[in-house]
């Protein structure tokens, strides 16, 4: 762990403790157990960002991508009858080619991340609502699929089975990120590409390769949420959620300028964001504070961020200064 | 304008000291200068003379030590601070705002308004920027579109810029690198010019002959330390140049006797993207170290850009060990055993903020990798061993590459390709920028690999350092080789008449 994934795990442990205490009603276990729900669902996406700003690029077409994911699954089952392990894979290849299409669009058209993710969030948006014809998608009346349920909406021991999956795909992204050689080639193409270049990195092919991830990701997660809300309002399905993946990445220490960052951080990241909205139910702080609370505190965050690594690079200068006097003296 | 001018300005310094983590930049340095009189100072890369500047010109604070200006000491200088006290500063690196014109740009952030909203006041503007481009001799006008200049142009525009405040002290940082003979004579005029109108020069330059023509003084630095001061009448080249490098140039470079070898790298009719007019042929061979010479802008680096697959090729082909590159890429040329130590040592070479031992092993990574997962003990291994062969100075191999020096990053970027086992290192610049120990150490190196039977390219515009230590030079010229000399052909006046024919 490092030392900014302790703090921000001190931070947690905190706001927890301070919940606890003013409304007991915070560690219920059905309050934990919906909370931890929402993690999990948040944590998937939040993950599949993490990949993308890591190589100092930026993804903003999340939640379109899961509310056109999200009709096109519910449709597929609800109308065309399509068994769902069938509409499952439509959905996941879909949402590789979504990767792709970015990645190829960013490395070989040379187009800014920002510029590409912004017309995917309209064209997606726009798209899903198309297809529904602005209507809402939802299984027919009565209809029930136990095993998909169970798989994805379901619980074992009390935990609910998106917590498994968050923390199976946080185990995976960790080895990935952390451990293995494309995840350090992840992290050199962020901090500095040409350097990469210049060490015999493929940039291109790591770049697409992380939008490729996320997007895969943010297919998995777009059932998740489809199954989670069991109907699909296109024009609000997802509204926002690419900006809550953003802040769960930048306060687990990613830095948007790319190379930096840790999954044990945005997995921290996003328990935080749950839990801070936890507190503005809890607390009885009116719902129109969320966003408010929420930006304080990832602003908060931020700037003790900076204003530490300052204190860091000042010690350094003292350092540097203490021994020329030292050696001076001898 | 000058016209205008106040008193003659007078700084002192004394017992400035900046230390960067990992690197002492100055140390107790002192100097003056005042009104009227032109300061050379000079010393090698890395010896602190840019720092000496930031500080003058109150870009970086110094970590110890006074600065008295007109015998007040000035504690907090800042950039807009010595401005008013009328001391210009023209940059070695042009940045101006190409998306500007000239007038704006020479007098960007004192703009002259008028009226009652502000508006900007095109025509004073120019009325005032137009004399200082006569004084200065420009073939631009005020409203001309700065991103059309030529670098010298940009040049004389910078210079235009410290005019047009009540100038009382200019600094030159290596102003005439990219002009030419009659350009540099035009700006050496001004000075003069600018020295009987009583306005302090403080000159920074690589060609001695330059100082020697028009310095009243010469400060130099070495390591960081005042190595010593001339007045007019002592100043002659080599004395410089001993100040300077500390001991006799001869002793510092060494030749060895290796014999060339079979070829390496075969290029025949290659043709880069930025000059694909123009076909280039060459043979590098075991064990030799050629250099490629030439003035900036001849082709060199694009060449080495194109032999390592950073640039697409236009035609002609690339040959190792008798067989044809697999494809115009890093990852082929790598795998064909090459192997490019870039230019832009923090750009391109390094990642400044990672770990030393994670920059060393950036390329290796897939081949020390299991299964796709990094090995950390061989990567550790790796950097260790490094460390020992190349005499890396640095407090830890978990310290990040931007607290050493510019000689230590060098070895660095160094050791991350010998431990892929090169049979071609391409070195461009190798030496720019670090001090003189590393350059013998680099000097020192190149030679040891020859003689274990690798071919060596090395790009250097440092003439010394060219005929000191290679076997061979090729020559380019607007994108051709215009020649190859032979060790016994090498001189200085030869490689010029290739280099400029």
């Amino acid at each position: 762990m490092q030392k900014k994934d302790i703090g921000l795990a001190t931070l947690v442990i905190t706001v927890g403790a301070i919940v606890a205490m003013v409304n007991p009603r915070f560690l219920s276990p059905i309050n934990l157990a919906n909370t931890a729900n929402l993690i999990g669902l948040f944590g998937l996406f939040s993950i599949a960002e993490a990949f993308v700003i890591v190589t100092a690029g930026i993804e903003l077409s999340i939640g379109s991508v899961i509310a056109l994911l999200g009709v096109i699954f519910v449709d597929l089952i609800a109308s065309f009858g399509v068994p769902w392990p069938m509409a499952l894979a439509v959905v996941l290849v879909l949402s590789v080619f979504i990767g792709l299409l970015h990645g190829w669009l960013i490395t070989r058209l040379k187009l800014q991340p920002f510029v590409v993710t912004l017309c995917g969030l309209l064209i997606y948006r726009g798209v899903a609502r198309f297809y529904t014809n602005d209507g809402t998608a939802g299984f027919t009346f009565g209809s029930n699929f136990p095993t998909l349920e169970f798989l994805v909406s379901g619980r074992t021991a009390g935990v609910p089975h998106s917590v498994i999956a968050f923390a199976l795909v946080a185990v995976v992204a960790w080895f990935l990120l952390h451990r293995t050689v494309f995840g350090r080639h992840l992290f050199a193409v962020g901090k500095n590409v040409e350097a990469a270049r210049y060490s015999g990195i493929n940039t291109d092919r790591v770049i697409i390769q992380a939008y490729v991830l996320c997007a895969f990701l943010t297919g998995i997660s777009a059932v998740f949420f489809a199954m989670y809300t069991r109907s699909v309002q296109p024009s609000s399905h997802g509204n926002f959620y690419e900006l809550y993946g953003i802040a769960a990445a930048v306060l687990g220490g990613f830095s948007l300028r790319g190379g930096e960052g840790s999954i044990v951080g945005v997995v921290l990241g996003v328990i935080l964001l749950q839990v801070l909205q936890n507190l503005v139910n809890l607390l009885g702080i009116p719902s129109s504070l969320n966003f408010a609370v929420m930006g304080s505190v990832i602003l908060a965050g931020v700037i003790a961020d900076t204003q530490f690594s300052r204190y860091r690079e000042a010690r350094r200068q003292q350092i540097a200064m203490s021994a020329l006097e030292d050696s001076a003296k001898r | 304008m000058t016209q205008q001018a106040g008193k003659h300005i007078s700084i002192e310094l004394a017992g400035i000291t900046k230390v960067y983590p990992g690197a002492i930049a100055l140390n107790d340095i002192a100097m003056s200068i005042r009104g009227g009189e032109v300061v050379g100072l000079i010393g090698e890369n890395g010896a602190g003379k840019s720092t000496l500047m930031k500080i003058i010109s109150g870009a970086v604070a110094p970590d110890e030590g006074r600065i008295v200006i007109d015998g007040q000491e000035a504690s907090h200088l800042t950039p807009a601070g010595v401005n008013q006290l009328g001391i210009a500063l023209v940059h070695q690196e042009l940045n101006p705002f190409s998306n500007l014109d000239v007038t704006a740009n020479v007098l960007l952030g004192r703009e002259m308004r008028h009226g009652f909203f502000g508006f900007l006041d095109q025509a004073a503007m120019q009325e005032k920027v137009a004399p200082i481009l006569e004084m200065l001799g420009t073939r631009f006008g005020p409203r001309d579109a700065v991103s059309e200049l030529s670098l010298a142009d940009q040049q004389l525009l910078e210079i235009a810029r410290a005019l047009s405040i009540n100038l009382r002290l200019l600094i030159l940082d290596e102003p005439t690198s990219s002009l030419t003979l009659s350009e540099t004579n035009r700006l050496l005029e001004v000075i003069r010019k600018l020295r009987a109108d009583g306005v302090a020069v403080l000159f920074i330059t690589h060609r001695l002959a330059e100082i020697a023509d028009v310095a009243d003084r010469v400060v130099v630095l070495r390591d960081g330390r005042n190595a010593g001061e001339l007045s007019r009448s002592e100043i002659d080249k080599d004395t410089m140049v001993r100040m300077m490098i500390g001991r006799d140039v001869s002793q510092f470079y060494e030749k060895s006797d290796n014999v060339a070898g079979k070829p390496v790298l075969e290029i025949k009719a290659l043709r880069t993207s930025t000059y694909p007019h123009q076909s280039l042929d060459l043979c590098l061979r075991a064990g030799e170290i050629t250099c490629l010479a030439g003035l900036v802008g001849a082709g060199r680096t694009e060449l080495a850009r194109a032999i390592f697959g950073i640039d697409r090729i236009e035609g002609g082909s690339i040959e190792m060990d008798g067989q044809p590159l697999p494809g115009n890429s890093v990852p082929a040329a790598i795998a064909a055993g090459i192997c490019l130590v870039p230019e832009d040592r923090k750009g391109e070479g390094l990642f400044l903020d990672f770990a030393v031992m994670e920059n060393i092993a950036m390329p290796s990574h897939a081949a020390l990798a299991r299964r796709g997962f990094v090995d950390a003990g061989a990567v550790t291994g790796l950097a260790e061993e490094s460390r020992k062969k190349l005499q890396i100075k640095a407090s830890g191999l978990n310290r990040a590459v931007a607290e050493l020096s510019g000689g230590n990053q060098q070895k660095v970027v160094l050791a991350k390709w010998l431990a892929m086992n090169p049979k071609l290192i391409i070195l461009d610049e190798p030496t720019r920028g670090i001090d003189v120990g590393a350059k013998a150490e680099v000097y020192h190196l190149m030679q040891e690999l020859a003689g274990q039977g690798v071919a060596i390219l090395m790009i250097s515009s440092d003439m010394e350092e060219v005929i000191g230590i290679s076997d061979r030079v090729a020559v380019m010229c607007r994108g051709r080789i215009s020649g190859i000399l032979s060790r016994t052909e090498l001189t200085e006046e030869n490689i010029l008449r290739l280099a400029v024919e």
